[in-house]
Order: structure tokens, then C-alpha cells, then sequence
């Protein structure tokens, strides 16, 4: 359990945390910038300390104001991983790596040299400086060192932030393995919702330096109230699917989930995976019969549970298919359809809508097995 | 004799200097770095005062700080008068007085370059190691310290150049005994006071010139050196 209840005032920012998370999988803390999670980052490292308040993670006290306890960083076995890497640039990669692994206590468990090496693929960059190694590779390396230091837990901030798309689609399947290969809890940092969704199990978001909301990604990213911090564009639902079978002709997925039958672009994942889908509300229209000739492959019948009106000229429309659904169409459309609450209608969903941003294998739950 | 042939006792000068500079870094190198860590870093109350104190050499005349050395470590004097009783050491008259004064004199120096590459050090690196278990001495030494290093060995050479030129301070404190405490520049300065002594004393300040050129040079070379490593 990561059990936090800290305050801190720095110039006119006032930061308010107070939260009670499970301490395994993927917590990500989610918010703008300004938002607060680096401060809290650090306050959970102890590199910032609070003014008042306690923090404590699976029962060891990290900081408590009224028992005057505020334990060193290098007490608190927490491994960071920073934006910036902050590798040592007089070591090499080596000396880096093992500069924390040489200051943990002997004979405590943690993860192997060599399988670190292995895990992140970095095996070849051992014996080169910080300064001649890509974005991507500094980043896999700080993860490295981060782990060997035999952490507890392991706070990424916002790892990927300082790389552009193609590092980071380079060091998220690195994330992922360590989420489904290794038992070590991650507190993951991130002001991007489709990393978030495709990593963590559950999320803490944070507005103006208080907790907006905190618990399961998938009901977190799905309440109206968020929408403005996840983004009006990415908006949509979340939802648990399993993956039935392939249809290698075609190149697509066949999965299953609590509404019935989707098909999506081929998912690299073994029949029976589980599986998180974004559907953009953008990305899904509404007929109130079912339509034929259509070249539109998810057809799934629901009925209006509300429709909220939205900005400018459209309005989400909040779905019950066996699980939420939610539609953006415009002012007009719901007007001629003559939608109302309860109305039964059928959601359209393009297939191609699905991209590989989009799905994410759950979590650590269950079949650990390869990752995607 | 060739007019630029060494001497013994000119030989004698030049050993003498390089001892002296030798001994006053070495001597004076940890108080200099714990001095520019405190400045650089520490916040407290006479902050100012004390900064102004590891100065003071480079703005009072050197015969002042020589005389003030002769109050101070004099066989009478307050601290001189402990270290020859308890501890049998007498700095007046002896080539480690001569360090002394020349340690003091380039201290400012070693301060002022130390202080400024331990500012340029990246806080968050020191913070990164903490988290990976090291403890704030741990950290100086294997983070802070490694970083600061080019500016810990500029610091040096420039105090070492500063001692083997050092003269105000040395000739109140400790004399001009030839063999003890004649440095070059004292050398020098007696070789100018003697009939016929110009070739000698242009010998010794060519011998002064390329030491100086010479310790200038190879610091730079392994500051560049260090910082290439850091960026390749």
C-alpha cells in the first residue's frame, strides 16, 4: 500500500496530496504540467520535503511530520528514473548501472546484472559515456540503474517526455515488459493519456496540486467530469476485451467483450490475451436500425443511457453496450435521429479507428507470458 | 662557464621553489576544496566575512600577510609558539614556512576556481545518486567531486604557479637562507643586489617563465582531456 498524506507550499503552488493506493502494477499519476507530480515525486523520493503530512510505502514510514521521521533518499529504496536520465556522465554505462547496485546492502534480493542488461537490451552501450548514446538509450540505461539499485519501488517521471514518437515507441514495449515480467511496483508519470491507458492498471490524477480522482484507469478515464484533462480529442471509453482469434487473412483481431463481438486491426498477442481498448467517442456513430451494406465491420447494439451536450455543435452521447460506450455526433444528428435517454440504438465503430495506440495488453493480473 | 649554465646553488633555488609550490598545494588542497564546497553551497551567517578573509591575500600586499604570518607563527606567536612546543615544529626560518606563505598567498586562487566548478556541477545528478543509495559524503566524493575535477586542477596550478612566484610574504616570514628558504624570485632578488648577478637572475627568471608555461599548459591539456571524456 503507498499511503500518502502530504502538503507542500512552494511560491503561490499549494500541493494537497492525500491518497491510498495498492502498491503493485502501474499507478500512474496523471495531470497537466504545473499539476504537481513532479513535486510529488520527489516528495515520495525525498528529494522535496513536505511541510506536513506522512508517507508510507508497505508499511515502512518514509516521512512523518508529527514523528519527526523524513528518511534520507538513500533510505528509502525507491529507484527514479528522471526526464532528463540524469546519467553520470563522468562513468560509463557500466559505472552507471552499477553505481547503485554497489551501495545496496549484500545479500538483499533483487534483479541480476545480466538480466537487467538483457531485459533492456543494452548489453552493447557498456562500455560507451552517457554523452554517446541516443535519447532512447539513455532512458534505458537510467532504467537499468534505477532497478539494479534493488528498489522497492520504482518512480518513472515522465521518462518518455524528452523523446519524440519513435523513441518512445521504442522504450514503451521496455515498460511494458518490466510491468509484466518483474513484481515491482511503478509509479509512472506521464501528462499523456495513451501512454497511461497502454501501461498502468490504475491512475491518480491530479489538478492544481490536489487528487481530482483516483482508482481503476479504465472507470477514471470514462467520467464526463475528466474529460478536460484527458483531452477533448482522446476522450472516449475504455474497455476490458479478450482476444478470441485471428483472422490472418485479413490481418485482424477478433476479440470479445462485455458488449459482444469487435474486430480490429491484428493484435501481436496469443488467442485467450487480455486486452484494453480505447474507443474515441469520435470515432463511433449511432443508427437506430441495424445497417447493411455498410463497410463499417462493429456493429453493436445499445442503448442511451445520456446524452451531454458538449461544446460547439455536438454532443456525447454516454452508451450502455454490457459496458460504456460513448459517441460524439453532432447537435444536428441527434436531433433528426430524435435520440432520447433509453432509446435503443446500434454504435458504429470503424475497425481502422482501433490503431495500435489504442490497445494495450491488461496489466500483471494474469498470463504474464511475452509481451506484445 | 656558458652565461646560461646553471649554477649549484641556482639548481638549488629551482628545487627549493618546486618543493615549496609542491608541499603548499598538496597542504593546502583539502581545506581549499571543503573552503569552495562551503562557499558554494552552504548558506550561513559571516558567509560574507569569511569569503572576504579567503581573499584578503589578493588585495592586501604580500608583505602584509608575511608579517602577519611572523605575528601569528613566530616562535612567540599564539599558534607558532603551540606547534614548537607540543609539537616540536618551527615554521619561521624553514622551507615549511616558505609553504606556508606561499599556501596562503595562492589560496584564493585554488578557492576561486574549485568554487566555480562546483557551482557548474548539475544538483540533479547529486540527486539522482542519493536515490541510488548513496549517502551526501558518498555523493561528494563519487559524484560531486569527479564532476568538479577540472576546476579542482586548474585551482591547483594556478596556486602552484602563484608559490613558485611567491616573494612578499616568504622573505618577512621565513628570510633568505640559501638552500632553506632562497625560492627562485628570492634568488632573483639577492642576484640583482650583487655586482655582476643580471645573467644570473635572467637565467632564473627564464627558469620561472617556463615552469609557469609548463604547469599552464599541461593543466590545460588534461582539463580538456577530462572534459572530453565527459562528453564522449
Amino acid at each position: 500500500m503507498l499511503d500518502v498524506a502530504a502538503n507542500k507550499r512552494l511560491g503561490d503552488f499549494q500541493l494537497a496530496a492525500e491518497f491510498q493506493l495498492p502498491a503493485t502494477g502501474v499507478l500512474a499519476l496523471f495531470g497537466r504540467s504545473g499539476a504537481g507530480k513532479t513535486t510529488l515525486v520527489n516528495m515520495l523520493a525525498g528529494l522535496v520535503r513536505p511541510d506536513s503530512g506522512r508517507m508510507s510505502l508497505a508499511g515502512h514510514v518514509l516521512f512523518d511530520s508529527a514523528a519527526r521521521v523524513d528518511l534520507p533518499p538513500e533510505r528509502r529504496r525507491i529507484g527514479c528514473v528522471f526526464q532528463e536520465g540524469r546519467l553520470f556522465p563522468h562513468l560509463d554505462v557500466r559505472g552507471n548501472l552499477l553505481y547503485g547496485r554497489r551501495r545496496t546492502p549484500p545479500g538483499e534480493p533483487g534483479f541480476g546484472f545480466e538480466a537487467v542488461v538483457e531485459l533492456l537490451g543494452i548489453g552493447h552501450l557498456l562500455q560507451r559515456r552517457p554523452a554517446n548514446l541516443s535519447g532512447g538509450e539513455k532512458q534505458r540505461v537510467a532504467i537499468g540503474r534505477a532497478l539494479l539499485s534493488k528498489p522497492r519501488l520504482l518512480l518513472l517521471d515522465e521518462p518518455l517526455a524528452a523523446l519524440d514518437a519513435e523513441r518512445k515507441a521504442e522504450i514503451l514495449p521496455f515498460i511494458e515488459k518490466l510491468r509484466d515480467e518483474l513484481r515491482l511496483p511503478i509509479v509512472y508519470v506521464s501528462h499523456d493519456a495513451g501512454e497511461i491507458l497502454r501501461l498502468a492498471d490504475r491512475v491518480l490524477v491530479l489538478d492544481r496540486g490536489l487528487v481530482a480522482a483516483s482508482g481503476d484507469v479504465a472507470e477514471v478515464f470514462g467520467r464526463p467530469a475528466l474529460r478536460h484533462l484527458v483531452g477533448e480529442q482522446d476522450a472516449g471509453a475504455i474497455l476490458s476485451a479478450r482476444l478470441d482469434s485471428q483472422d490472418e487473412a485479413y490481418g485482424l483481431s477478433r476479440l470479445s467483450f462485455p458488449g459482444g463481438q469487435l474486430v480490429i486491426p491484428r493484435v501481436n498477442a496469443k488467442p485467450g490475451a487480455a486486452l484494453r481498448l480505447r474507443i474515441r467517442a469520435r470515432d463511433v456513430s449511432l443508427a437506430l436500425a441495424a445497417p447493411a451494406h455498410v463497410s463499417i465491420l462493429n456493429v453493436i447494439p445499445a442503448r442511451i443511457r445520456t446524452i451531454h451536450a458538449a461544446e460547439d455543435a455536438h454532443v456525447d452521447v454516454e452508451l450502455d453496450a454490457g459496458t460504456t460506450l460513448w459517441a460524439r455526433i453532432t447537435a444536428r444528428s441527434a436531433h433528426d435521429l430524435g435520440l432520447t435517454e433509453g432509446m435503443c440504438v446500434f454504435a458504429m465503430i470503424k475497425a481502422v479507428s482501433i490503431d495500435r495506440q489504442s490497445v494495450a495488453r491488461q496489466g500483471t493480473t494474469e498470463d504474464p507470458g511475452k509481451p506484445v | 662557464m656558458p652565461p646560461l649554465q646553471l649554477t649549484d646553488a641556482e639548481w638549488q633555488a629551482i628545487a627549493l621553489s618546486l618543493r615549496v609550490a609542491l608541499v603548499s598545494v598538496a597542504g593546502s588542497l583539502p581545506l581549499g576544496v571543503a573552503m569552495a564546497w562551503l562557499l558554494a553551497r552552504r548558506q550561513f551567517p559571516g558567509k560574507l566575512l569569511l569569503d572576504g578573509l579567503v581573499h584578503l591575500p589578493l588585495v592586501v600586499p604580500p608583505v602584509v600577510v608575511g608579517y602577519g604570518l611572523l605575528v601569528l607563527f613566530g616562535r612567540r606567536g599564539p599558534i607558532g609558539g603551540w606547534l614548537h612546543d607540543e609539537l616540536g615544529i618551527t615554521l619561521i626560518f624553514t622551507w615549511k614556512g616558505a609553504a606556508l606563505a606561499s599556501a596562503v598567498m595562492g589560496f584564493p586562487l585554488m578557492v576561486r576556481a574549485i568554487r566555480l566548478s562546483l557551482e557548474a556541477v548539475d544538483r540533479k545528478l547529486e540527486a539522482a545518486a542519493r536515490t541510488l543509495g548513496a549517502g551526501p559524503f558518498d555523493v561528494f566524493l563519487s559524484i560531486t567531486l569527479p564532476l568538479a575535477l577540472p576546476g579542482v586542477l586548474v585551482g591547483s596550478v594556478l596556486a602552484f604557479a602563484r608559490g613558485l612566484g611567491e616573494f612578499g610574504a616568504t622573505i618577512i616570514f621565513v628570510g633568505n637562507i640559501p638552500g632553506e628558504t632562497r625560492t627562485i624570485p628570492i634568488a632573483i632578488y639577492t642576484a640583482t643586489q650583487e655586482p655582476g648577478g643580471d645573467i644570473a637572475a635572467l637565467r632564473l627568471s627564464i627558469v620561472a617563465l617556463l615552469l609557469s608555461l609548463i604547469a599552464l599548459v599541461a593543466s590545460e591539456l588534461l582539463a580538456r582531456r577530462i572534459d572530453r571524456r565527459m562528453r564522449s
